[in-house]
């Protein structure tokens, strides 16, 4: 396992800078959680991250390395927000929608090797869709239709999980088991997580950072005691929370006056 | 299926409509025939209406394919060449931009009296919105299933065949759907302005000797032909495209 690290890090769309001199360590094996209002910049970093933002009018800067200077493409595995399914397909071919896109066939859908194909209903199993692996997106619910998008990661089987506000579209009760789902499945991998929920940051989070201010800046970082995913009855958690959202309503606030 | 009632519930709405009409306002038969006459002479001259509309069909039916696939591919080569958007939009719309009926002549001139003018007419009626919808719906494929697509390692061909593609029907049934509706325009006109067979024709050569009721006979047809072939294909597309938000009633 190796860290990742953003060095000097600047991104501008044009003229409108998002954040420079930006500096964060992802460490090897543990989750970093990025906090903050909507529009500071959380899904560009992201993005940078990525390297999904090589464009004509994006300017970057700094540089991302890794701990085993190995280049950081193709070991990440991207998770973000509701409807990242496709929905003409069923719920295995989106599992295996990886193996489909680096196939090189013209026209006709590549045969999944018996492998594969255990491989993807296996984890279907593990996230408790085994039965709806022929189902189309549209028949689940938001919960179940996150939990395919989860096993699409994990058949990705990458080291590094970039996710953006996975659970944000669904109920707190489903947002909890999916949380707690992630963080067993995912144990073990660097993932960096974007949430403007607090109390999911703490449940899950070794560092949380809070993301702020235009250009933007990190915080640093809060690190919660104990194992994850943090229990809701942990009362330090709840004090932090407070804080937390303390620190998140005067970021709003001051970036509004 | 009880969707499908309710086109024939207008329908019958509407024939009521005319019979009442004509009977009330003592229309002369020459003028507005009664709904009756029309049907007794299409029962009388099925014969002749059904060998000129395989003909009209045959030329819609066509003329979709072709102008869907042509629609298709200057969509493809607008997304994929760059370079050549600019100099392919302005023939994109003088195809558009032109009336067909100004057009008409000048292909019966080219490619004679027979079908082939009339498809090529078909073709460029439905060119258009086929291909502005095609694009449209390639040009705007969700951000996260691109991004997606991306980190996987996906490459521009196979992006184009998983994601792009699917994602563009149904902006393309859309495109489809009007297409088929102005279908009939373009191979009606190609058969006024020049043709020896056709509803189109029998219209014209009915008009000129005063045969109304065979008019209102063979343009019912027309109606009845085109309304199906909308609700065919909108079946089909359905059928094709069962992810897609459903299309209102
Ligand atoms: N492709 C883009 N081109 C120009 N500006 C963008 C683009 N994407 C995002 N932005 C701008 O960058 C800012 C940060 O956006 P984003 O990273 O999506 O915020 P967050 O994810 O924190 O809500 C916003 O003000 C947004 O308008
Ligand atoms: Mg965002």
């Amino acid at each position: 396992m190796f860290d990742i690290t953003l060095r000097k890090a600047g991104l501008a769309y044009g003229d409108n800078v998002i954040f420079q001199d930006l500096d964060l360590t992802l460490k090897a094996g543990q989750w970093t959680c990025l906090l903050g209002g909507s529009g500071v910049g959380k899904t560009t970093l992201l993005r940078m991250i990525a390297g999904l933002t090589r464009q004509k009018n994006i300017n970057t800067r700094g540089e991302i390395c890794c701990g085993d200077n190995q280049p950081l493409t193709g070991r990440i595995a991207w998770m973000s927000q509701q409807d990242s399914l496709l929905p003409w397909a069923t719920v295995l071919d989106n599992v295996t929608t990886g193996i489909q896109l680096r196939s090189n066939r013209l026209f006709r859908k590549a045969k999944l090797s018996a492998d594969q194909k255990d491989r993807a209903l296996s984890i279907l199993e593990r996230v408790g869709l085994a039965a709806k692996a022929n189902e189309l997106p549209q028949n689940l619910s938001g919960g179940q239709r996150q939990r395919v998008a989860l096993a699409r990661t994990l058949m990705e089987d990458r080291p590094v999980v970039l996710m953006d506000e996975p659970f944000a579209a669904v109920d707190a009760i489903t947002r909890l088991d999916l949380q707690d789902l992630s963080c067993e499945l995912l144990a073990g991998r660097t993932v960096l997580l974007i949430t403007h929920d607090p109390l999911e940051a703490l449940r899950l989070g070794h560092q949380v950072y809070h993301l702020r201010g235009q250009p933007a800046e990190l915080t640093d970082a809060i690190e919660p005691p104990g194992q994850t995913p943090r229990s809701l009855e942990d009362s330090s958690l709840m004090a932090l929370q407070g804080q937390l959202l303390d620190r998140l309503r005067h970021a709003e606030h001051g970036e509004s006056v | 299926m009880k969707h499908s009632i309710k086109p024939l519930i207008v329908l019958a709405g509407l024939l009521l409509l005319w019979q009442g009409a004509a009977v009330l306002f003592e229309i002369p038969p020459y003028i507005v025939p009664e709904p009756v006459d029309v049907f007794s002479r299409m029962v009388a001259d099925a014969g002749l209406l059904w060998e000129h509309t395989l003909v009209t069909l045959a030329e819609m039916v066509l003329g979709l394919i072709l102008g869907v696939l042509f629609g298709v591919l200057m969509a493809l080569v607008l997304v994929y060449f760059a370079g050549l958007r600019p100099w392919l939009l302005p023939v994109l719309l003088i195809t558009q931009a032109i009336p067909v009926f100004a057009l008409a002549p000048v292909l019966m001139l080219w490619f004679g009296y027979g079908m082939a003018s009339k498809v090529i007419m078909t073709i460029l009626v439905i060119f258009f919105p086929v291909a502005t919808c095609c694009y449209d719906g390639l040009r705007h494929t969700h951000q996260g299933w691109l991004d997606l697509a991306h980190v996987m390692g996906g490459n521009g061909r196979s992006v184009l065949r998983l994601i792009r593609w699917p994602a563009a029907l149904p902006a393309l049934a859309s495109g489809l759907r009007v297409a088929v509706v102005v279908a009939p325009i373009g191979a009606v006109v190609g058969e006024w302005v020049g043709s020896s067979a056709g509803l189109g024709y029998l219209m014209l050569q009915a008009n000129a000797r005063l045969w109304v009721d065979l008019m209102f006979a063979a343009l019912t047809v027309l109606a009845f032909c085109s309304v199906a072939l909308y609700y065919i294909t909108d079946n089909l597309l359905r059928w094709l495209i069962p992810w897609q938000q459903k299309t209102a009633y």
